[in-house]
């Protein structure tokens, strides 16, 4: 099992850097795509500013609590995104029948799926998220204890997983409808969006069912509550601060598992 | 007149094929369409009155903006997706060589999209929206008649941008990058991110100017109620003013490209 994953990892390195060195070839695109990224995903935020110009709280949230909620939900799409985004091309390898080559090749077909077109550019909408998390942590007013400091790290990563996985799960659709790809939009860069804003605006049913559900109030919400130090509009045990790997490996599996299922359904274009 | 219809209609009937990938938009236009409402709702709860809108005309909005998402084509898509296509690979040569205008035919197939788009992913969002939320209708069939007005030129406007971008191709061969701003523009400017009344002090006048505010702010603000009488004709003559200078500048650009096209092609 270990060996194998690390012979994926080092499989998906040299099918990415592949590309980065076609994209690096056209240094100038490379760059404006990159910067067009930063600027791009940078409205997002410059829209929350704007929201605030006429407000002085959202659901009980302030400014710098929010550019909080917002560089957690950013930078945990942002990796996902970096990392098997590409995965949403499925349906077009199938299409075009590439899809049949990957799977004659000695690494797994997820692997090059997601590694196929890597786009170093997606690093902008990083970048940025890591910039408006700077800009949060020295404007909140927190006392930043180890744990807490610990805790971001985390977020990150248990976020970047569950997009993964929801990403994996939008592509599965693909195994069965090619045409309908935009589903996937809604969970992932819908949740994103969604996971922007303190879930204290939604009803108490949505909440539950992004959290029992559609697990994305564990991509930023219950562990920001912690870092933040913010009472849970749900009242849900404490212990709801630390799960976000057990709702993350849940994820994980399904997809994994709708991943399997889907592999075993694909009989190729038959054209 | 009959070359125009027969060009629209098959527009719209191409566009109608794909089915599966019109339920998949209206879905993903519904979940942002609700993920907006319940901002909204916590912004217009604090300030009851932000941007001379009330809570009810700001959830409105939202469902007006996705309706106008793929009907006026905000950031991408459309017939002119498909000139840039066209332009790398030469067959553009075919279009140059039809009995009609480029211009015209490529618009009045995006006519024909644009109206298959407002009875799929325009009305079908609206009605869940009008289930969730409470919204606001236009009262009165003028008020009907200047939104309708409103929304055929918003497409033209919008037509007006693509085609820009799209003819820049005949110069840069790949249209992505301009591409790439354009969307983004058009996203900010056209307040489908936030409404452009609530953009703070001069930025918001000048937004209000812009093109883009063509695109969803003006026949939004007919629908809401907000511009009526004297006020809501001078909206649409903003319209008629950028689609005119949109359109004419688009001409110039084919006919300089055009020529262009000749020379390299000898």
């Amino acid at each position: 099992m270990g060996e194998r994953l690390r012979s994926e990892i080092r499989a998906f390195t040299l099918l990415a850097w592949t590309w980065v060195r076609v994209s690096m070839s056209y240094r100038t695109s490379f760059v404006l795509l990159t910067v067009g990224q930063f600027v791009i995903t940078g409205l997002d935020f410059v829209a929350i500013l704007i929201l605030f110009s006429n407000v002085d709280t959202l659901g009980g949230f302030d400014l710098p609590q929010i550019a909080f909620l917002y560089a957690g939900s950013a930078l945990a799409l942002g990796v996902a995104d970096l990392v098997v985004g590409n995965v949403e091309r499925l349906g077009r390898h199938i299409r075009l029948g590439s899809f049949d080559a990957m799977l004659l090749r000695p690494v797994s077909a997820f692997t090059q799926v997601c590694a196929d077109q890597f786009a170093l550019r997606r690093l902008g909408r990083i970048s940025q998220g890591v910039f408006v998390l700077v800009w949060s942590v020295q404007a909140l007013d927190l006392d930043w204890t180890p744990a807490r400091v610990a805790m971001v790290p985390y977020l990150v990563v248990c976020g970047a997983t569950i997009f993964v996985s929801l990403f994996t799960l939008g592509a599965v659709l693909q195994f069965w409808t090619t045409d309908a790809s935009e589903v996937a939009n809604a969970f992932t860069y819908g949740g994103s969006t969604l996971a922007q804003y303190p879930l204290t605006i939604y009803p108490a049913e949505a909440v539950r069912t992004l959290t029992f559900v559609v697990p994305i109030a564990f991509v930023n919400w219950y562990p920001s509550l912690y870092i933040l130090d913010m009472p849970d509009p749900l009242g849900l045990p404490g212990a709801m601060r630390f799960a976000a790997p057990v709702a993350a490996l849940a994820l994980g599996l399904l997809a994994a598992a709708g991943w399997r299922t889907g592999l075993r359904h694909y009989r190729s274009t038959g054209s | 007149m009959w070359l125009w219809w027969a060009v629209a209609s098959r527009s719209f009937r191409r566009y109608a094929t794909y089915r599966a990938a019109t339920l998949a938009g209206i879905f993903t236009n519904c979940v942002f369409g609700v993920i907006i409402c319940f901002t909204y709702i916590a912004v217009w709860e604090q300030n009851p009155d932000a941007g001379g809108y009330d809570v009810t005309d700001a959830l409105t909005y939202v469902w007006l903006g996705q309706a106008m998402i793929m009907t006026v084509a905000v950031w991408n898509g459309g017939s002119t997706d498909e000139l840039a296509d066209r332009i790398r690979t030469g067959d553009v040569a075919i279009d140059l060589h039809r009995p009609v205008g480029l211009l015209s035919w490529y618009l009045v197939s995006d006519l024909g999209r644009a109206a298959y788009h407002l009875a799929t992913r325009g009305l079908a969002p609206t009605l869940l929206g009008a289930l969730l939320f409470d919204l606001r209708y236009p009262g009165d069939l003028l008020t009907w008649t200047l939104f309708t007005v409103a929304v055929v030129q918003a497409v033209v406007v919008s037509f007006g941008i693509r085609m820009l971008v799209s003819a820049s191709a005949f110069w840069l061969l790949d249209d992505s990058g301009v591409k790439n701003l354009a969307a983004v523009l058009a996203m900010f400017l056209s307040g489908l991110v936030v409404p452009l009344v609530l953009f703070p002090g001069w930025t918001r006048d000048v937004a209000l100017l812009l093109p883009w505010s063509s695109f969803l702010q003006v026949p939004a603000d007919i629908w809401l109620g907000q511009r009526t009488g004297l006020d809501a004709v001078e909206a649409l003559a903003l319209q008629t003013f950028w689609l005119l200078v949109l359109l004419g500048c688009c001409r110039a650009l084919l006919r300089a490209a055009t020529r262009r096209v000749v020379v390299q092609g000898g």
